[in-house]
């Protein structure tokens, strides 16, 4: 195996030092100038296309530099910006919401994903009825949600665990079934009873896959979230997209939309650098791989 | 010679029941197995080799005869399908190191379980097994990490760690390259030496068998069944000079024929390899 210079041996590296290396070795790649270019070139033709060229179908949506300016504004005129308090009570919010329900949804949903891949029974009584309100729709619980929920908050918070709930127990089922047999097999030849196979080879085989439906999860989880918050809810952002477009408030859309874009980021981010605390293995086997 | 690891093979059947159509995979198989014995099973891929050693590891079922080892009982007519145990460890085609955990957490994981050692005396135990093995530099690192050569080493520790009667290998050196396989093959008969353990091996390399093996089963393709045991008279500790020795040759040309015409009907039938 050929090392890089400055790369960690091997079994003496700290975490710390791994991250170091990989950020080091990422800065010298061209990824991140690549990532700058195609965000200027994004931001570039919104600029262009609605306060320059003016396109057609363009020409009434809020332009880069008034969202910017907006934004950046220590007395914004439609009394949403950075410097507002109420602004970070909104993402509070919609944060908290979509904490409490992915901690729910990831309580319950890799359980009963484990379940579902490691007991055929157990996958025979509740599988069908699972795949049967799987595809139904989020919107489509929104009167349901409102009349079980007479609280609008836990209809919301239902409502964003719920899609999340079906991603994580599915993905976390998948990953069970993943498992290459014969890594039980070894188990079992190396005299492992059936709740050691479950906790040393079960759940550590099917974690790349419980990380995968988590990512999924977190997603969905907001997407939920703002549908419900569209629907019915006094505070989220989106709550805040929705009554900007009632109260003409172009600019205050768009704000609305982007911080939701980065607060859903760093989330997702968040659980992906919990799963590679977690998954030291594979992260070290997939950085091995790109060398 | 140590008198573990007896198996006596005794007109064992499997029969394999896709979709209605009975295929017999293992017909009225007999075999013995000498304690300490490294006993070669060569046959074509898809042969039903592996049917035998899934069945003396308690992975299948079997459909009548029975299996015994030491005086017990495996498996028989009666009671189907043997339970594995750390008697009798299968070393896998593909390697089975869990990937989550070190090569050592790997090593001490048979003891552990089984609470025949406490964890500081399993890990004491592993580091001594794998230095003696060569690999006290890879202890804290995971199998992903080092080479497939190294990973089937260590396999071997783990198996080994258990002190089992036999260890089953199913083609384990069947992905390396043939210069590192011809190093597994040095190192494994060092390991023999040091444990002599009884070693039921599969192959369908007859040069690999031949160099490894005290005896060489030559199976016939579907059902699997012995079509001509070879006695290999060239005296152990070997090493790679064998390889060109005289009589390495003479053993090769008597049972080339052999298997030949069965990797003939093999590919005839068309079987899908497994």
């Amino acid at each position: 195996m050929e090392a890089l210079p400055g790369a960690p041996q091997a079994g003496e590296t700290s975490r710390l030092g791994l991250t170091m290396f990989r950020v080091a070795l990422w800065l010298k790649s061209p990824r991140p100038y690549l990532m700058l270019i195609g965000f200027a070139l994004f931001l570039g033709f919104w600029y262009l296309a609605v306060e320059v060229w003016k396109l057609p179908r363009f020409r009434e949506m809020p332009g880069l530099t008034s969202v910017v300016r907006e934004w950046l504004s220590p007395s914004p005129t439609y009394g949403l910006s950075i410097y507002s308090a109420e602004y970070y009570q909104h993402i509070a919010m919609s944060v908290w919401r979509v904490a409490q329900a992915f901690f729910l949804a990831t309580a319950l949903g890799v359980p009963v994903g484990l379940l579902l891949g490691w007991s055929r029974r157990f996958k025979e009584y509740v599988f069908p009825v699972f795949e049967t309100l799987r595809p139904i729709p989020i919107l489509a619980w929104v009167p349901l949600a409102i009349v079980m929920f007479i609280a609008t908050e836990s209809a919301v918070v239902y409502l964003a665990f719920l899609s999340s709930f079906f991603a994580t127990a599915l993905n976390t089922m998948l990953g069970v079934q993943s498992i290459d047999e014969s890594y039980v097999r070894a188990a079992n030849c190396l005299g492992a009873s059936r709740w050691q196979v479950f906790r040393h080879v079960v759940v550590p085989g099917a974690l790349p896959f419980i990380f995968t439906g988590l990512q999924i999860s977190i997603g969905v989880s907001w997407f939920s979230l703002v549908a419900a918050e569209m629907v019915s809810g006094q505070y989220g952002l989106g709550y805040i997209i929705w009554t900007s477009y009632v109260m003409v408030r172009y600019p205050t859309i768009v704000i609305g939309m982007v911080t939701l874009g980065l607060v859903g980021y760093t989330t997702s981010a968040m659980v992906r650098i919990a799963g590679d605390y977690l998954m030291e293995w594979r992260v070290r086997e997939l950085a091995l791989a790109e060398r | 010679m140590d008198q573990r690891g007896h198996i006596l093979i005794e007109d064992v059947v499997k029969v394999y029941d896709p979709l209605g159509a009975a295929v017999m995979a293992v017909d009225h198989c007999s075999l013995e197995i000498e304690p300490g014995e490294i006993c070669m099973i060569v046959g074509p891929s898809g042969c039903g080799k592996t049917t035998l050693l899934n069945a003396i590891a308690g992975f299948h079922e079997i459909t009548s005869g029975r299996i015994v080892m030491d005086g017990e009982v495996l498996c028989s007519t009666e009671r189907p399908k043997a339970t594995p145990g750390p008697d009798r460890i299968v070393v896998f085609q593909n390697g089975a190191l869990f990937p989550w955990k070190t090569n050592l957490q790997n090593v001490v994981f048979g003891p552990v379980m089984q609470g025949k050692l406490a964890r500081r005396e399993a890990i004491d135990k592993g580091r001594a097994m794998l230095a003696d093995a060569g690999l006290s530099g890879v202890e804290h690192d995971y199998p992903g990490e080092v080479s497939s050569g190294m990973r089937r080493r260590v396999e071997i520790v783990r198996a080994l760690m258990n002190d089992p009667k036999a260890l089953l290998l199913d083609e384990p050196y069947r992905a390396l390259d043939s210069l590192t396989k011809s190093v597994m093959h040095e190192a494994l008969l060092e390991i023999y030496y040091k444990n002599k353990v009884t070693i039921f091996f599969i192959t369908h390399d007859l040069e690999e068998a031949i160099f490894l093996g005290h005896r060489v089963a030559i199976m016939t393709t579907r059902p699997c069944k012995p079509k001509k045991i070879l006695n290999v008279d060239i005296p152990h500790p070997r090493d790679y000079g064998v390889l060109t020795s005289k009589r390495f040759r003479e053993l090769i040309e008597e049972t080339n024929d052999a298997v030949h015409e069965e990797a003939l009907k093999a590919f005839q039938a068309g079987e899908k390899e497994g």
